[in-house]
This record gives structure tokens, sequence and C-alpha cells, in this order.
């Protein structure tokens, strides 16, 4: 049994089936890399396993246990969706962060409306939570060296330091897998060193991680594993060397030139 | 005779003021309903308030004014109620659905992406509506919502038609009893002051809400 086993994700929207049976599996601490040309499901992928998009069938399993099953997820109840949901933490693409609180309240607001909700905590059990939620993400904030931007707003920081917020608040959940979807796209070039770096880190700290990502040097890097996805499906699975050192379809070894033709 | 004048304006100026502050109280929650009904999923129900919102966004506010003050005594023939209660009515109803469209407007604007942003989080909906969505809705709707708010100190001089006694009214009769037009027009001072602290009360409002970007 693995950590994450993730089987027959089909979805469709409408009559365009955009996901056509992905499987795959990934180990504790593991990295997956999904490269991919443009339209070829990752996203659709990512969101299907965060729960943002319902699949029309298959199963995600985190430590043996089934998170979400296609044919019972309009069964689930809001609170199982959530909490379904904290199993998995997504990075997007836009940062998403919300732009009325500054970065520290970023990373705390849903911990704290968490211990909130939780009414069977006592007075001092709850002040003990949200102390050790502000101390968690001023931990967090350090690690990803952003401690003396604690009070900016995110119009303050660059898109690079948002990213980092960004990686930062999804941690603070503590996800079992942490998902990111393309999380240097929306950033200048030079500012996606900073991201990438944060994002190794994390490796080393043993986290399980899925990444989408166009940063071909950076997934051979990264990555324990490499899916490449094509139409719907994954077209190759392996390791950073079988996958870009030694390609075996044609629609691999044609994306990897027209990747390499970009630099 | 100015300070007669002026007196009985500002005695006036006290239902006009009224007429706004009841109007403003039940037209934006009102306004919040009629919003959530026009963005419903429900088609039935987002039909209906969409209707709605033609009908009293296309009919004259002083026509409706009328239809709420004389219409229940024609239809039942009960007495004519109180003016000012059918002037509040009135008022709020058409506001409400102004507001309802600025509100619409401005929740619609919210990026797909902050709500989503919430789920990951295992935010509630309602935690999302809140503590994300609501500031920042607030924040585009300020400059709309003084628009708005400033043409209702202006409409509250329809009252008179139905002889609320505000400033106009107090206007109007002083003019015929005088029989000089001048008093009409001092009525003019009245409302640029109010307007004036509304302008100063939105612009501090924006300024306030300036530290973050939507
Ligand atoms: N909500 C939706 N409704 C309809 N079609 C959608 C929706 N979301 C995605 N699609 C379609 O699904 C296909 C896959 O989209 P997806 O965003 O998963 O691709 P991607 O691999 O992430 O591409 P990119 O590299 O450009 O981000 C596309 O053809 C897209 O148009
Ligand atoms: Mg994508």
């Amino acid at each position: 049994m693995e950590f994450l086993e993730v089987q027959g994700i089909y979805k469709s929207f409408g009559n365009v089936s955009v996901l056509r049976g992905i499987d795959f599996t990934l180990s504790k601490g593991e990295v997956l890399s999904i490269i991919g040309s443009s339209g070829s499901g990752k996203t659709t992928l990512l969101r299907c396993i965060n729960l943002l998009e319902k699949a029309d069938n298959g199963t995600i399993s985190v430590n043996g246990e089934v998170i979400i099953d296609a044919k019972e997820e309009d069964s689930y109840t809001d609170k199982q969706i959530r909490n379904k949901r904290l199993r998995m933490g997504l990075v997007f693409q836009q940062f998403n962060l919300f732009p009325q609180y500054n970065v520290i309240d970023n990373l705390t607001l849903a911990p704290k409306l968490r211990i909130k909700e939780n009414k069977s905590l006592t007075k001092e059990a709850r002040l003990e939570a949200v102390n050790a939620i502000n101390k968690e993400a001023e931990e967090l904030l350090a690690s990803v060296g952003l401690s003396d931007k604690a009070k900016s707003y995110p119009c303050e920081i660059s898109g690079g330091q948002q990213q980092r917020v960004a990686i930062a608040r999804a941690l603070m959940l503590k996800p079992d897998i942490l998902c990111f979807d393309e999380p240097t796209s929306a950033l200048d070039p030079e500012l996606t060193g900073e991201v990438l770096r944060v994002i190794k880190e994390l490796k080393s700290g043993d986290r399980t991680m899925i990444i989408v990502t166009h940063e071909m040097e950076f997934a051979r890097n990264v990555s324990d594993k490499v899916i490449f996805m094509a139409d719907g499906v994954i077209e190759e699975m392996g390791t950073p060397e079988e996958v870009f050192d030694n390609p075996k379809s044609e629609k691999l070894k044609a994306f990897l030139q027209k990747s390499d033709e970009k630099f | 005779m100015f300070w007669q004048v002026t007196l009985k304006f500002l005695e006036g100026f006290g239902a006009t003021c009224s007429v706004f502050a009841f109007t403003l109280i039940f037209a934006l929650p009102l306004g919040l309903i009629i919003s959530f009904g026009t963005m419903s999923g429900f088609k039935p129900l987002k039909a209906v308030m969409k209707t709605i919102v033609w009908i009293v966004r296309g009919v004259p506010l002083m026509l409706q004014l009328f239809i709420v003050y004389y219409g229940p005594s024609l239809l039942f023939k009960i007495p004519i109620g109180d003016k000012f209660v059918a002037t509040i009515i009135a008022f709020s109803i058409n506001y409400a659905c102004y507001f309802s469209e600025i509100f619409r407007a401005g929740i619609e604007a919210i990026p797909r992406g902050q709500i989503e942003a919430g789920q990951v989080l295992g935010m509630t909906r309602f935690q999302i509506f809140t503590r994300v969505t609501l500031m920042q809705v607030v924040k585009r709707i300020v400059p709309p919502m003084g628009n708005e708010i400033i043409t209702l100190v202006k409409d509250t001089a329809l009252a008179n038609t139905i002889v609320v006694a505000e400033i106009i009214y107090h206007a109007k009769t002083i003019s015929n009893t005088i029989a000089e037009i001048w008093p009409l027009f001092y009525t003019a001072v009245f409302y640029l002051i109010f307007v004036g602290v509304l302008t100063l009360l939105f612009g501090w409002l924006e300024k306030k809400l300036s530290y973050y970007k939507v």
C-alpha cells in the first residue's frame, strides 16, 4: 500500500473528456512532477484531488484511507468535504492571497476559524491553541524567509514573496499532500528562483508533494517521479532520468524538444 | 424673514434627514437580499427577482410613491395610510433595487480564486463570505454606493408630492405665502451642505480602505 493512491480518475466537462483514467501512486516524502502541454488536464487533475472539481469516476486514498470515491462524492456533506480538503493543500498559480489581510493574518485566518468552531474547547485550551497557531505562523514565515514582511499587505510585496506566503499559508493546515499548480508561471523570471528554492527546501523536510510545472530543469532536480500527461492520460511515467533522458513516446519526445527550444 | 424661513427649513430638513436615514436602514439589507435573489442558481427565483428589479427601476419613483400611498385605499377601500410610512416603503423598495445591482456587480467581480483559496483552506461557505469576500465587495462598492446615496439625498424632495413636510414642501408653502421665489432656491444650500458632508465621509472611507488592493 502506497501513501497516496490515485485510481482511475475520469472527468469530463459536458462532452469533452479532460481526464481519461489517471492512475498513479506516491510514497510518503516523495515529490511528483506533472508535465504536459497546455490543455492536457494537469490543472483539472489537481482540482479533482483537492475537491474543487468532482471527478466522474475513480478513487483517491491517502495512507490506506479512501478520501475521495467519485461514486459517493455527491453524498458527502459540506463538513466531510471540508475535512477531506484539509488532507490536501493547494498552491495556486495566481497565489490568491486574501488582499485585505496582512501576511501573518493570511496564514492564521483559516486555522483560527477552526479553533473558533470547535465548541468543545475550554477557554484556556482555546487560548493555548491560538498561541500555538501564532507561533507556528511565525516559524513558517521564517522558513520561507519572510519574517520581516509579517505585517505587510499582499499588495505591498512582490509576486515571488506572495507565492512564498501562499506556500506557508497552505502548510499551516498541515496537509498530507501539498499540490502546486504552476507556482512560478505568473512570476517574472528573476523571481522564480526564490519560490523554487522554497519548494526544494520543503522536499528535504520530507513533504509529499505534487507539482505541476513548466520548469523542466526544476522538475528534473526536485522530483522522485515524473508524469507526462497528454490528452487526459498519463502518456509516460518514471524517474526524472527515464522521462527526461530516455523518453519513449513520440509525444514526450516532441514535447521535450519544444520546451528545449524555448531556451 | 430670512431667519424665520431658515428655522422652518431646519424643521423640514429634519424630515428630509429621517426619510434619508430610514430609507438607508431598510434598503441596504433588502438590497443585499435582492442581489442574492438575482444571482440565485434557482432559475424561477432569479427570473422573478430580475423582473422586480426591472419594474422598480423602470417606473418613476414619484409614480411608485403614489402607488404605495394611494394604491391600497383605491384597491381595498381602506382609509389612506400614513404618508411618512408610505414614503419610506416606496423609497426603500426603489433604492433596494438600485443597491442590489451594485451589490451584485461587486460580488460577481470577486475572483473565483479567492473563494477557492478559502475552500482549500477548509473554510465554510459562510466563513468565506464573511471573512474573505465581504470586505472586498465593500471596497469595490464604496464609490458607486456613494453616488447612489447622494442621489437619494435629492430624491427625498419627491416626498413633498404626497405632502410630507420636508424642506421643499416648506419652501413651496412659504414661497406661495410671500409670493417670492427665493426660499425655493435657498433650499439648495441645505442639500449642498448635506451632500458635502457625505462626500467627505465617502472620501474618508475610500481612504480608510486604501491599505489593500482588490
Ligand atoms: N470548468 C471547465 N469547463 C469546461 N472546460 C474546462 C473547464 N476546466 C478546464 N476545461 C478544459 O479542460 C481541458 C484541460 O484543462 P486544464 O486546465 O486541466 O489543462 P492544463 O493541463 O492545466 O493546461 P495549462 O498548461 O494551460 O494550465 C482544457 O481543454 C480546458 O478547456
Ligand atoms: Mg493548468
